[in-house]
């Protein structure tokens, strides 16, 4: 696994490594013992099977003990998820985080920024395909959605993995915790395009970030109305759609 | 438990109007259609594993593309333009590739071979019954199967190819041609999945009956084979199941051809209730695609370690267990689809129980094993494998299990090393261990046990080198059903072990030949098989191999359990269920030592 890049990437993390141990030592027990026991009592010749039906204080403590490692996988995994999903907070995204909305079409990301004001639908957005860019520090609520089908937005190094369902809008928060470059993959099969339907996310340090939005706004003119998506498919060009029926 | 009380009977004698007789059907009655269980079991065979071959053939072409992206695949030049130019597999052939393996294993090769062959081969046989409940039924329910395979066969060759929305067809995908660039292939997918439902049904409702009223004298439940529990609730999962998988795919039919918008958002329809209920049936599916395995790999430990089964009433209830609990845990598929996070709890918790139950089955065949008098004839392998690969994917479950670490390995090749470790590694082996075992009962000659060992050897090896790697990719982060994971700078990486991977899916891949070589070479030039080669106790090891038309000559009488192996003070060590505790002559000790270590406990 990358290393994570998101506040919550590491609990997450701690949750996947507290699993491995736990089946790793099952694992080891078990094969082992299966090993162990093909060796021992393979057929020989005078060797005599024992005639037992079972023993029920063996399995009741197989049972037990099984029980009790899985209730608590089930405890601490749903403390991080809680966390993760904010349920506390009804799904909510901290109050100050950035809002951007993210609508996933086949087979592109498109973005839509809050512009300087901070809020989205006002005459100052505007809508970058396929780059998400965020701040360092600061959380980074998505409104996630869809125009066709079904898509998923996966940010491995940040442990971020969402499906964007068509007519369903469905928040997504993270904070980046390492600024750089990293992928934003579509990871549900949606289409022909599905393998190359991929953005990057830059996260800068928090003046960067400002400094990038106010280089977007300068180029691309005034900053229309331009929350209504492009709908115009770019890279057409570049899908082989020989096969679409009519 | 005792083993000489003969319960009361709860079949009459006038259930037995049909003993064996010498069959004098026309040839298209005896091996066509034909309403003998045992006939019908060996075309679901033969069905099955011409499907089995098919899926395998596009897995084939699935690890060459990931293998070798973009290259010209060798032999790819008799495909047509419209799949692979020049070899060159397309990216739309692709996504038909991956949706059709899927499609063909599970409902094709994987469910006929456990449900529809085993169920034939053994329920009546092991119940002591002269045949189904419901013979003409069951007759019909594989004679539509075929038509619904090769329906899907057929998509193929149809104007815009195969369905190519996965084998789960989430719709608006699956439901509209321009998303998908599919239109008849995707409509042929819903009606061969509505046909097959029909011969599901066909099949549960024969399974249920003769298990319920069909039961020779003395076959108590508890004296029931594993593999008979295993296929009765096997039985009551698909008849609740299939009709909403049914259901759905109509639906999705109604979606695609006549305007509706079940799962359209445009008027008000909803795409995830495809997926609540597409996972409603798919989990049980799920189960439906295990417990006959665990039921066959029960059967063949137990005979293979020559000792009673550990812990059979356990055993049952884990069976009933999982059934049950499969009904509650469809929401884990679905974790990152936008559910409510609060349901995503309930359903980890309900998962993560599954757990127990699965682990009572591994320690009670562990247990099984202990202190046995193992023989490692090739069914006996198999079941073996299919106990060490069931631990992997049980395990490998319980990450997916938990909605935080599924956030990162939902969607990612993990999912696919886990489902193929349940899937492969447990079902096929335990399908490889029951096809050894019983295929000398329904065709009088044994498999080859050298190309059996081969077989075995040359698949657990190869299994585990294809399988074990693709852990490794999920957790390197590589999505599933993506034509070119080098599209991603961070996949990049991993296109080495995408390699070896593919290398050794091609060795698989060809291994299985020398499987099918075994079964076309035994059915004509193999050893002929005695009644009981495998010292087993069920009721059909004292009938002929192949047991004649009709089964049993007269009513047979159960009076014990399926597992008495190694009787202590008993000449043999196995003890048929239908032997009556006097008329069995007692021999002198032939193991040389006395039994004395072998009380129960």
């Amino acid at each position: 696994m990358p290393e994570p890049a998101s506040t919550f990437g590491a609990g997450i993390d701690s949750i996947y490594y507290i699993i491995l141990w736990i089946t790793g030592a099952i694992f080891v027990l078990v094969e082992t013992a299966l090993i162990v026991f093909i060796i021992r009592y393979r057929h020989r010749e005078g060797r005599v099977a024992a005639y037992s039906h079972g023993n029920k204080k063996a399995e009741i403590v197989w049972t037990v003990i099984p029980f009790i490692l899985v209730l608590f996988i089930v405890y601490a995994s749903n403390d991080i998820w809680l966390e993760v999903k904010r349920a506390d907070q009804g799904g909510a995204a901290p109050a100050d985080a950035l809002p951007l909305r993210v609508v996933a079409k086949q087979f592109e990301w498109n973005v839509t920024y809050p512009g300087p004001d901070g809020e989205l639908d006002t005459a100052d957005d505007f809508v970058k395909r396929n780059q998400l860019h965020v701040p360092i520090g600061r959380a980074v609520r998505i409104d996630l959605g869809s125009e066709d089908v079904i898509h998923s937005f996966f940010l491995p190094d940040f442990r971020v993995k969402q499906d964007a369902v068509p007519g369903m809008t469905i928040p997504v928060w993270f904070e980046a915790t390492r600024t750089g470059e990293f992928p934003l993959a579509c990871a549900e099969l949606c289409g022909l395009g599905h393998y190359r339907m991929r953005a990057s996310l830059t996260v800068h340090e928090a003046a960067d970030f400002d400094l990038w939005q106010s280089q977007e706004i300068a180029a691309s003119g005034s900053p229309t109305g331009a929350s209504e998506i492009d709908t115009e498919r770019a890279n057409e060009a570049e899908i082989s759609e020989g096969e679409e029926s009519a | 438990m005792s083993t000489t009380q003969l319960l009361a009977p709860n079949v009459t004698a006038q259930h037995w109007a049909d003993p064996s007789h010498p069959d004098d059907r026309p040839f298209i009655r005896r091996y066509i259609f034909s309403t003998d269980h045992k006939t019908i079991g060996n075309q679901f065979m033969f069905m099955s594993l011409f499907f089995l071959l098919v899926g395998g053939a596009l897995a084939m072409m699935i690890r060459w593309q990931l293998g070798w992206p973009g290259q010209p695949m060798p032999g790819g030049g008799v495909l047509p333009e419209t799949m692979a130019p020049g070899g060159i597999l397309l990216p739309e052939f692709y996504n038909s590739l991956v949706t059709m393996h899927g499609t063909f294993m599970i409902f094709f090769a994987i469910m006929p071979l456990l449900v529809g062959m085993f169920g034939n081969w053994l329920i009546p046989l092991h119940v002591g019954a002269s045949d189904m409940a419901f013979p003409r039924l069951n007759m019909m329910s594989f004679w539509s199967a075929v038509p619904a395979g090769f329906i899907m066969l057929a998509s193929f060759v149809v104007e815009g190819g195969a369905a190519g929305a996965g084998w789960t067809a989430y719709p608006p995908l699956s439901a509209v041609p321009e998303y998908s660039g599919v239109s008849t292939g995707q409509q042929l997918w819903c009606v061969s999945l509505i046909i097959l439902g029909f011969s599901s049904l066909m099949g549960a409702v024969n399974y249920i009956t003769t298990i319920v009223n069909m039961r020779a004298p003395g076959m108590t439940w508890m004296r029931m084979p594993l593999p008979i529990w295993s296929l009765f609730i096997t039985a009551i999962l698909i008849l609740l199941a299939i009709p909403i998988l049914a259901g759905a795919a109509i639906m999705l039919l109604f979606d695609q051809t006549i305007g509706t918008t079940f799962f359209l958002p445009e008027a008000g329809g909803q795409p995830l209730l495809w997926q609540h209920l597409f996972w409603y049936f798919g989990h049980p599916e799920v189960y439906i695609l295990i417990l006959p395995a665990m039921g066959v790999a029960s059967e063949v430990i137990a005979n293979g370690s020559r000792k009673p089964i550990f812990g059979y009433p356990a055993m049952v209830g884990a069976i009933v267990a999982i059934a049950f609990l499969g009904w509650i845990v469809w929401g884990h598929h679905m974790f990152q689809s936008g559910m409510n996070p609060l349901l995503g709890s309930s359903f980890m918790l309900s998962t993560m129980i599954i757990a127990v139950p699965s682990a009572i089955k591994v320690f009670n065949w562990l247990g099984t094993i202990w202190r046995g008098d193992i023989h490692f004839h090739t069914p006996m392998l198999n079941a073996l494998a299919f106990v060490g690969m069931f631990v992997i994917g049980g395990l490998s479950g319980v990450f997916m299990a938990s909605t935080p670490v599924d956030i990162y390995i939902h969607d990612t090749y993990f999912i696919v090393a886990h489902l193929h470790y349940v899937l492969f590694g447990g079902s096929l082996f335990a399908i490889f261990a029951g096809i050894y075992f019983w295929f000398p009962k329904f065709f009088g000659r044994m498999l080859s046990p050298t190309l059996g060992k081969i077989h075995f050897a040359l698949t657990f090896v190869f299994y585990n080198l294809v399988f074990f790697p693709m852990h490794n990719l999920g957790l390197g982060g590589m999505m599933r059903r993506i034509y070119d994971p080098n599209q991603y700078g961070f996949l990049e990486p991993l296109q080495p072990m995408n390699t070896f991977v593919s290398v050794f899916a091609l060795a698989l891949g060809v291994s299985q030949l020398v499987f099918f070589f075994n079964i076309l070479w035994s059915l004509w030039r193999g050893e002929k098989a005695p009644e009981n080669p495998w010292r087993s106790n069920s009721l059909e090891w004292s009938l002929a191999s192949p047991p004649p038309h009709g089964n049993f000559e007269a009513m047979p009488a159960v009076y014990r359990g399926p597992y008495e192996y190694s009787y202590p003070g008993r000449g043999e060590d196995f003890w048929l269920q239908g032997e009556p505790p006097d008329g069995g002559a007692v021999h002198a000790p032939t193991g040389g030592a006395p039994v004395g270590e072998g009380v129960p406990q």
